[in-house]
Parts: C-alpha cells; sequence; structure tokens
C-alpha cells in the first residue's frame, strides 16, 4: 500500500482490541493476578452458572459433568492466563443423541446462554435449523444458503436438529453432502467464533459420523442423554405444574408416580414430553369437571388443583394394551 | 495532483487516515451490527471520485449478531481480488432512511497512481475540467 507522504498529527499506533479470552472483559480486576480458584471464582459467574444448572435440569447427570469440566477449565485458563501461560480455546462442538424427550434441544438452548455467561461465546444466540434450512433445490442454491445461515449463527450456537438427514447416499442428485462439506470447514477454521451442535437418535447418528468420519472427529463432545428415572420424571411433572401455577392435590403425586411405572413400559414412551401430555390432559378433564358445575364459585384453590380423579381416569389405568 | 498528492482514492469514511487494521475493522463492524445495519461487500478496480456503484460481492447480510461473519467474506473477497479496491457498506433498513449509513474502504491496490485533470477548451476559449486516474487508461481487470 502506497503510504501518505504526510503524518496526522496527533495518531499513535492504534493498539487493537484483542479479544482473546472475551471472559477477561467480564468483571476482571486488572491489579489483582488471581492465583487460586477461590479467587476467580470470586471474579466470575461460573458459580452461579452452575447453581442454576443444577436447579433447573432434572438428571442429565453427563451433562452436568461436561458442564461443569467446561467451567473448570475457563477458571483454570484464567489462572494460566495471569501466569503467561498460553490459553487456547477448547472447541466445543458437540453432539446430543438419545431418545425423543430426553431435553437434547432443551439443553441446546440453555448451552448458548451457559456458554455465554462463562465467556466463551460472544453474543450467546442460538440460530437452530433443519436441513431444509441447509440444503439448497437446485446447483449452486445450497453454499449461499449454508454460508448465510453459518454468518448468522457466528457468535453464538448453531443447533442442527436431526443432523443425518443432511447425509443422503442413496440419492446422487441430494445436495446435502455440500452443506457437510461447508460445515465441516467452517467448524474446524471458524472455532472461536461458532458453535456447532448437532442433536439426533443414536443409531442414525453413528450411521452418520461413520460415513463422515471428518464430522465426527470435529466433535470433541458426544452427550449421550439417559432416559429419564421415574423420579426424576417426578420433579420434571413438579416443575412443569409449579411454572403454569398449578400444584398437585392430594394423593396426586402416588398416583402419578403409578402412572409413570406402568407409562414406562408401553410403547412410544418419550420421556419427559410423555410427562407433559399427560399433565395436559389432566389439566383437560380438570377443567371438564369444573364446567360441570356452573354455579359453584370457583377459588383459586380450585382452579390451580390436579385432584388424583383427573389422572384416574387416563387409560393407561384401565387397559394394558397400547395406548 | 496536487489537491491530492499521495494519489489515494478518498471515497467515504476514513480515506483521509492511515488503512484501517483488521481489528479496527472488526471494531467498526461491530458498532453497525450494535446499530441494527446489515453490512455488505463492493469491490471495483475503477477509481474515479464519481465511481460510485462498485461490483457486489455476495448479498447484503442481515440478520447477524457478530462481525466474525463479515471478516469471513471480507477474506473470501480479498483472497479473490487481492489487488482491487474493497469497501464495506453499511444499509440502515429503518423506516424513513432506507439508505447506506456508513462506507469505507478496507482493501486498496499496492500502487495507487493518482489522477490528473484533463482540460478541455470549449467554444470562446472557455474551459471545462475534470479528472482523470491514470490506472483508467488500462484496460479493467489489467489496471492493478
Amino acid at each position: 500500500m502506497s503510504a501518505p507522504s504526510y503524518s496526522i498529527p496527533g495518531t499513535a499506533t492504534a493498539a487493537p482490541n484483542a479479544a482473546s479470552a472475551p471472559a477477561a472483559q467480564a468483571d476482571s480486576s486488572p491489579a489483582e493476578a488471581a492465583r487460586t480458584v477461590a479467587e476467580v471464582l470470586q471474579q466470575t459467574q461460573v458459580e452461579a452458572v452452575l447453581a442454576e444448572l443444577d436447579s433447573e435440569l432434572v438428571g442429565l447427570a453427563p451433562v452436568k459433568a461436561r458442564i461443569r469440566d467446561i467451567a473448570a477449565l475457563l477458571v483454570i485458563d484464567k489462572l494460566r492466563a495471569n501466569m503467561g501461560l498460553a490459553t487456547q480455546m477448547p472447541s466445543l462442538h458437540m453432539c446430543f443423541t438419545g431418545n425423543p424427550g430426553t431435553g437434547k434441544t432443551t439443553v441446546a438452548l440453555r448451552m448458548a446462554q451457559i456458554l455465554h455467561r462463562l465467556g466463551f461465546v460472544r453474543q450467546g444466540h442460538v440460530v437452530s435449523v433443519t436441513r431444509d434450512d441447509l440444503v439448497g433445490q437446485f446447483i449452486g442454491h445450497t453454499a449461499p444458503k449454508t454460508k448465510e445461515v453459518l454468518k448468522k449463527a457466528m457468535g453464538g450456537v448453531l443447533f442442527i436438529d436431526e443432523a443425518y438427514y443432511l447425509y443422503k447416499p442413496e440419492n446422487e442428485r441430494d445436495y446435502g453432502q455440500e452443506a457437510i462439506e461447508i460445515l465441516l470447514q467452517v467448524m474446524e477454521n471458524h472455532r472461536d467464533d461458532l458453535v456447532v451442535i448437532l442433536a439426533g437418535y443414536k443409531d442414525r447418528m453413528g450411521t452418520f459420523f461413520k460415513s463422515n468420519p471428518g464430522m465426527s472427529s470435529r466433535i470433541a463432545h458426544h452427550i449421550d442423554f439417559p432416559d429419564y428415572a421415574v423420579d426424576e420424571l417426578l420433579q420434571i411433572a413438579e416443575q412443569m405444574l409449579k411454572s403454569q401455577n398449578y400444584s398437585m392435590g392430594a394423593g396426586l403425586p402416588e398416583l402419578l408416580r403409578q402412572y409413570l411405572e406402568r407409562r414406562i413400559t408401553q410403547p412410544h414412551f418419550a420421556n419427559a414430553r410423555s410427562v407433559r401430555n399427560a399433565l395436559d390432559r389432566a389439566r383437560l378433564r380438570q377443567a371438564s369437571r369444573l364446567y360441570a358445575d356452573r354455579n359453584r364459585v370457583l377459588t383459586r384453590e380450585d382452579l390451580s388443583t390436579l385432584s388424583p380423579e383427573d389422572l384416574r381416569a387416563s387409560r393407561v389405568f384401565s387397559s394394558d394394551s397400547a395406548s | 495532483m496536487m489537491s491530492n498528492p499521495t494519489g489515494r482514492l478518498t471515497q467515504g469514511q476514513f480515506s483521509f487516515l492511515p488503512d484501517l487494521t483488521d481489528a479496527e475493522v472488526t471494531a467498526q463492524l461491530r458498532y453497525g451490527l450494535a446499530k441494527g445495519y446489515a453490512w455488505s461487500i463492493e469491490y471495483t478496480d475503477d477509481p474515479h471520485p464519481r465511481n460510485t456503484y462498485w461490483d457486489m460481492w455476495g448479498m447484503p447480510m442481515f440478520d447477524l449478531q457478530d462481525p466474525a461473519g463479515v471478516m469471513m467474506e471480507l477474506s473470501a473477497c480479498r483472497a479473490a481480488f487481492p489487488r482491487h479496491y474493497i469497501r464495506l457498506m453499511a444499509f440502515d433498513s429503518t423506516r424513513g432512511i432506507e439508505s447506506v449509513a456508513m462506507s469505507f474502504i478496507v482493501n486498496r491496490p499496492p500502487q495507487e497512481e493518482g489522477f490528473m485533470i484533463e482540460r478541455q477548451e470549449v467554444q470562446g476559449r472557455s474551459m471545462r475540467y475534470t479528472t482523470r486516474g491514470y490506472a483508467a487508461q488500462k484496460p479493467e481487470g489489467q489496471r492493478y
């Protein structure tokens, strides 16, 4: 570049804001270099994030363990940076596998928030896509479409649901492979800018990774979401009802436990989603029950309490066949 | 030309300053995104102060949250046209404005030859003046 033959008075060399450790911009006290974990925890929000995680997500032990590891790495990286050691951002691309209703989408949405509060992603928004948002309909359509989605997701999390639909080897006119190539390239070169989370059923994701080893090697965290136990499902039910301003009447928790124990053995059990459906049906029955008596003055407790008869009417109790 | 001794094309913002570093460009991008602007990239090799319609590199990028996406496209444009002028433009889409709010050059050819003043004598020895760039005397694509 041709340098100007004059100099602009008053300019110093520009000091670029190195955004190397975004967490350092969060509340850092430059004068005090932390030397213990406790000092770092005082300065950051790590403990608050982990506590919220424990209270709001039920079960999901492998997920929580992994997030705790990532948070611990953040703390240790801060100490290393204070010592002048190199700190490289870890690869955060993840793959969530598990049965329906185990919380994959929920955790992916929370993950963006968590990573943002820990300082690993800059903006913390989630772009949730499926195959249709990445793959084009005609030649030359896929690359700009995929790149646009990726640019919108930078600074946050790209959540690809049912990722195995991208790969369709039996149809040679399918453009899914192009989308995969672009994804692989950006996942590698823009590791600091973007976190990609894939989600899907375990067996199909297994086949997908076997046929796309490049994708498998770029994903550092393969997390399996186990099915919930009955106690965890009960806890989830309580949380759902509380957030909708309902409470369980006398005898309902025990009945709900029996319901769940029976329902789990029946086919097409979708974990938390089945619980939500059951509670919705119970609400319908409560509404019908209250609707029948027109002249009764309904108190706050009447309107917000589900009683056991609302659940006992379920088919799960009356028959043993598939619902 | 004495009024532009370095021959730099002084179109857009920051054109009288030294070239912006990547970090400074990122800071400008972040400012524009915070105000809700849509960034787009344009390039040209035709230097003239009146040349305002440059060639587009991709569509304007709406709904972005982070400068990294724009920097990715800018690197691709620099790789394809390393010796052209490349500029970033921010489009403000609020109702009533709907026009370009920011525009600055981020890439320049290695040698900018500058401009000459061209004089034309019309009837009665009146003079008409215009600017001509030295680089524009070569055909497009072979100028830099």
